[in-house]
């Protein structure tokens, strides 16, 4: 049976209205203040790093997001950290609050299709995550310029965008689940719970448990053992397995576009790298490419999780 | 946006809702059964029944809210299975304990909604402004919604109607949680929304307004219009007459005399000087001739008026008294 009318009618003023809700709303105050606090301490040591050891080296800039200074991890490690965060906090009472408010029969009983409501609000969280993402980029690069003293090159800023283009469709992973979970659950607390529950799952306790799980699949060969060598099942096996979290997506994707030199983001056999100048930066099309499929997965991660909330949001019903 | 009213509605043929075998199922139960009903243009139609019987359900089947499992029902010439958004653009409704984003003002709510409605901004302030005021809400229009009490909150989700211009108003349980000066206060909004020529129908378990300001009722019991038409047809139908007249009088032979009006089918003795008649029309006028032809003084002669509430309480009575045979149903 066909329905009749355009789906999307309706996105655009649902989009605005989320998008203001969210931009003005305490909580967004609240995860944004996070965010750049920690960051800029990252930055802050950063720069320290970088004034006192490469001035001659050609991708400065670079180094500020992937520079790490004990205690803290580098600015990259905490936005894949922090940015799953932004997007739940956005993401999880997207539909189970608008039930408990009781405005969804109401809203609904306007003419526009259900899909114009979950679609907006999808779109107006990733508008908000984009506008602070973009804001926390150009900051990087407006400190950059005051304490590194060196103007960006083409290259640098076109790598640079490339991170906030994946950052972007990392955020968009993170966001999609909070709305898959906040339409599954009926109340919003539950559907908190679960979304930080599967966030630290993927960010803290998946890199610890998918070597484990790895050796249980594919037990160390003795051999390579003796020589103090990973077994090559095994390698293969944890790599699988962490990829199966955005977290180690956008860490691999984050290696390859703004450290040059990368060349490969799994085991490799020593005879596969020969010829190759270790340490030479690769050109942007060639680490764009090494980078391509964990992009790709994001994005397909952020459109998968969307279509299960949307086919189960479709078929929701609508009284409380 | 461009309007898509392309297809316009069959010319009005007197009935704006048309349920023919209208059904809904969830797993093995049907939650509403077959009903068949017509709501006409203009007038006040009230879906009555206990918690459960399918009223919200056949709401919501109407506005394309919730799926239809078989059956067929129009809301003005649409399909709101396939249709759904020419429906909504006509019918406006207020779902049961409304509720608003409490962040926003009273008219940023109105405003969010007539943007959905896809109006002009033009048009929207100055709907929204007349609105507003219709329901009594102007002085509050730049409050937050969030302090506002549950009558005004009702009277809010009128406004939202209004702004509509809504053929059909939906009102799910609109004075359920009111206080008496609220209910008054929203009863007396739906009837202006009448004397408009909107056709509204309401749901409710408040039987002595539905009573007041419908034309028409349908009793719902587990799933099925059990009862259908003006209060007073239902009366007879089921009190078997529509009205009681009580006379408090002495004279002899009384009750022999009052037995003998035109129109009356019984006389109960309630004492010696106490009658009880029921009858199909306002026989008070021919009663107490009957007390003056027996040269009995007239002390008292009230008449009550066919109520829903007796209706409501005498069927289910009867129900139970019949063994619930239509349980099996």
């Amino acid at each position: 049976m066909r329905r009749e009318g355009s789906p999307f009618q309706g996105v655009g003023t649902v989009m605005v209205k989320e998008l203001a809700d969210n931009l003005s709303s305490a909580r967004m105050l609240v995860l944004e203040l996070l965010i750049v606090l920690t960051a800029l301490a990252a930055l802050y040591g950063a720069i320290n790093n970088l004034k006192q050891t490469t001035a001659e080296d050609p991708f400065l800039l670079l180094r500020l997001f992937t520079v790490a200074r004990a205690p803290l991890p580098s600015f990259v490690a905490i936005l894949g950290f922090l940015i799953p965060l932004m997007a739940i906090g956005l993401g999880f009472d997207a539909v189970n609050g608008e039930h408990n408010r009781r405005t969804l029969s109401r809203v609904l009983a306007q003419p526009i299709y259900r899909d114009a409501l979950l679609v907006g609000k999808f779109l107006a969280g990733l508008a908000t995550l984009a506008i602070s993402l973009t804001a926390l980029w150009l900051m990087v690069i407006g400190l950059g310029l005051i304490f590194l003293g060196v103007p960006p090159g083409t290259e640098e800023i076109a790598r640079s965008l490339a991170f906030l283009v994946i950052a972007i469709f990392y955020a968009g992973v993170w966001l999609s689940l909070a709305m898959l979970l906040s339409i599954v659950f009926r109340s919003p607390a539950t559907a908190a719970l679960v979304a930080l529950g599967i966030w630290l799952l993927l960010t803290i306790l998946w890199p610890m448990l998918a070597p484990a799980i790895a050796q249980a699949i594919a037990p160390p060969d003795p051999r390579y053992a003796l020589l103090g060598l990973d077994s090559p099942d095994t390698a293969i096996w944890t790599l699988t397995l962490s990829r199966l979290s955005p977290n180690h997506l956008f860490g691999e994707a984050m290696l390859a576009v703004l450290s040059p030199s990368t060349r490969a983001l799994g085991p490799v056999f020593i005879d596969q790298l020969r010829g190759a100048l270790m340490g030479a930066p690769l050109p942007l099309s060639q680490s764009l490419l090494i980078c391509w499929p964990q992009t790709v997965s994001l994005i397909a991660g952020t459109i998968v999780l969307f279509v299960a909330g949307y086919v189960v949001f479709q078929r929701q019903e609508v009284r409380a | 946006m461009s309007d898509p009213d392309s297809k316009a509605a069959p010319p009005a043929t007197g009935s704006v809702i048309e349920a023919r075998a209208l059904t809904k199922t969830y797993g093995d139960a049907n939650v509403v059964d077959a009903i068949n009903f017509d709501i006409f243009r203009g007038e006040v139609f009230g879906l009555l029944g206990p918690n459960g019987a399918g009223k919200t359900t056949t709401i919501l089947m109407m506005l394309g809210l919730t799926e239809i499992s078989s059956g067929t029902v129009s809301v003005l010439g649409f399909n709101p299975a396939r249709q759904p958004l020419q429906v909504k653009r006509r019918v406006g409704y207020l779902p049961d304990s409304v509720g608003f984003y409490d962040h926003l003002t009273a008219a940023e709510n109105l405003a969010y909604t007539a943007k959905l409605m896809g109006l002009r901004p033009a048009e929207r302030a100055s709907r929204i402004k007349a609105s507003l005021a219709r329901v009594r809400l102007s002085e509050v229009a730049d409050k937050r919604v969030g302090t506002f009490s549950r009558g005004m909150r009702q009277r809010l989700g009128l406004a939202e109607i209004i702004v509509k211009q809504a053929e059909v108003a939906i009102l799910d349980e609109p004075t359920s949680g009111l206080d008496p000066q609220a209910t008054l206060e929203f009863l007396g909004l739906i009837e202006e929304l009448k004397k408009e020529g909107v056709t509204v129908l309401l749901s409710s378990h408040a039987l002595d307004q539905v009573q007041r300001i419908c034309d028409r009722v349908a009793l719902f019991q587990a799933g099925h219009i059990v009862l259908m038409g003006p209060v007073t047809d239902l009366a007879r139908q089921v009190l078997g007459a529509g009205f009681v007249v009580e006379v408090e009088a002495d004279g002899a032979g009384l009750a022999r005399r009052l037995a003998t009006i035109p129109g009356v089918t019984n006389v109960e003795a309630l004492a010696a000087d106490r009658f009880r008649m029921t009858a199909d029309r306002d026989v008070r006028p021919d009663a107490a001739y009957a007390v003056v032809g027996a040269n009995g003084s007239l002390r008292k002669l009230s008449v009550d008026e066919p109520s829903l509430e007796a209706i409501y309480s005498r069927y289910f009575q009867n129900q139970t008294d019949n063994g619930g045979k239509r349980d099996a149903a």
